[in-house]
């Protein structure tokens, strides 16, 4: 067992231990940190595929984005001190057996497929070939148009946060 | 312990999903289910970077994916969040239960 194989492995049980933490503790900030690592752990996967941009790309955008507004959130919803209620134990175990049910048979759909792949030369996922394939409009490339309806859309959840954020202001101005 | 390839990722990010399925059921907190949406859109992601990696080296088809998922959930934990904040303003909680007159 190589040092890379225990990374993997240790990555891997720190990202699943902190996402069940994140899932099962009743402090809803203590929550919003167990997923914050758990999502770290995610991008220390990534690392360890030799994906660096994705992995960058993640630590900045959930690490540094969507976990710092759900604090903000938790911040401005929460009372300092407050439990989250308990689950029905009758809810409790039923979601439990049905996650356990599911991962049981995409674990063994999964185990009883053996997947073919293409072998032929790698391609480096650095940023210019990323560049080049995603906008490119040669041989390979052909994203642009996805590329293009991502970016509407962001312009459209932008303007839609403002509007429903908006605070109504009164009619005497 | 062998060697790390496909299987354990699609295994973690199996398992990954299902804890967050998990978590989306029994919570009944807006913001908590909205980390367990978050949970369940990385694990999608792992599985399409697993994918990229070991069955098609040559493209970057899946890493595209993974990047536009990224874009989308941003977009949408920015709504939700918007949304929510907006609930606790008129209802002072965030729970489903007290937010069912949202319907009409």
């Amino acid at each position: 067992m190589n040092g890379s194989t225990t990374i993997f492995y240790l990555l891997a049980a720190f990202t699943l231990v902190n996402a069940i933490l994140a899932v099962s503790t009743r402090q809803i900030f203590r929550a919003a940190i167990f997923l914050l690592f758990s999502l770290i752990g995610i991008a220390g996967l990534y690392f360890w595929m030799q994906y660096e941009f994705i992995a960058a790309v993640q630590i900045v955008v959930y690490v540094g984005g969507i976990t710092v507004l759900i604090i903000f959130s938790i911040f401005l919803t929460q009372q300092a001190g407050d439990l989250l209620q308990k689950p029905k134990p009758a809810r409790k175990l039923f979601s439990a057996l049905a996650a356990f049910c599911g991962f049981a048979l995409v674990v063994l759909q999964v185990y009883q497929h053996s997947f073919t792949g293409d072998s032929s030369q790698p391609i480096q996922p650095s940023v210019a070939n990323i560049g080049h394939q995603m906008l490119g409009v040669n041989e390979g490339g052909g994203y642009a148009l996805p590329f293009e309806v991502v970016s509407i859309l962001l312009l459209a959840a932008l303007i839609g946060c403002i509007v429903i954020a908006m605070r109504s202001k009164p009619e005497t101005t | 312990m062998t060697e790390p390839g496909l299987y354990h990722i699609l295994f973690i990010s199996a398992a990954l999903f299902f804890i967050s399925v998990f978590g989306f059921f029994t919570r009944r907190n807006l913001i908590t289910m909205l980390m367990s949406v978050e949970l369940i859109l990385n694990s999608v992601n792992l599985n399409f970077i697993a994918f990229n990696k070991y069955l098609w080296p040559n493209r970057l088809d899946g890493l595209f994916f993974t990047i536009f998922i990224i874009a989308i959930a941003a977009a949408e934990a920015a709504v939700a969040i918007a949304i929510i904040i907006n609930l606790y303003r008129s209802h002072r909680s965030i729970d489903v239960e007290n937010a069912e007159e949202m319907k009409y």
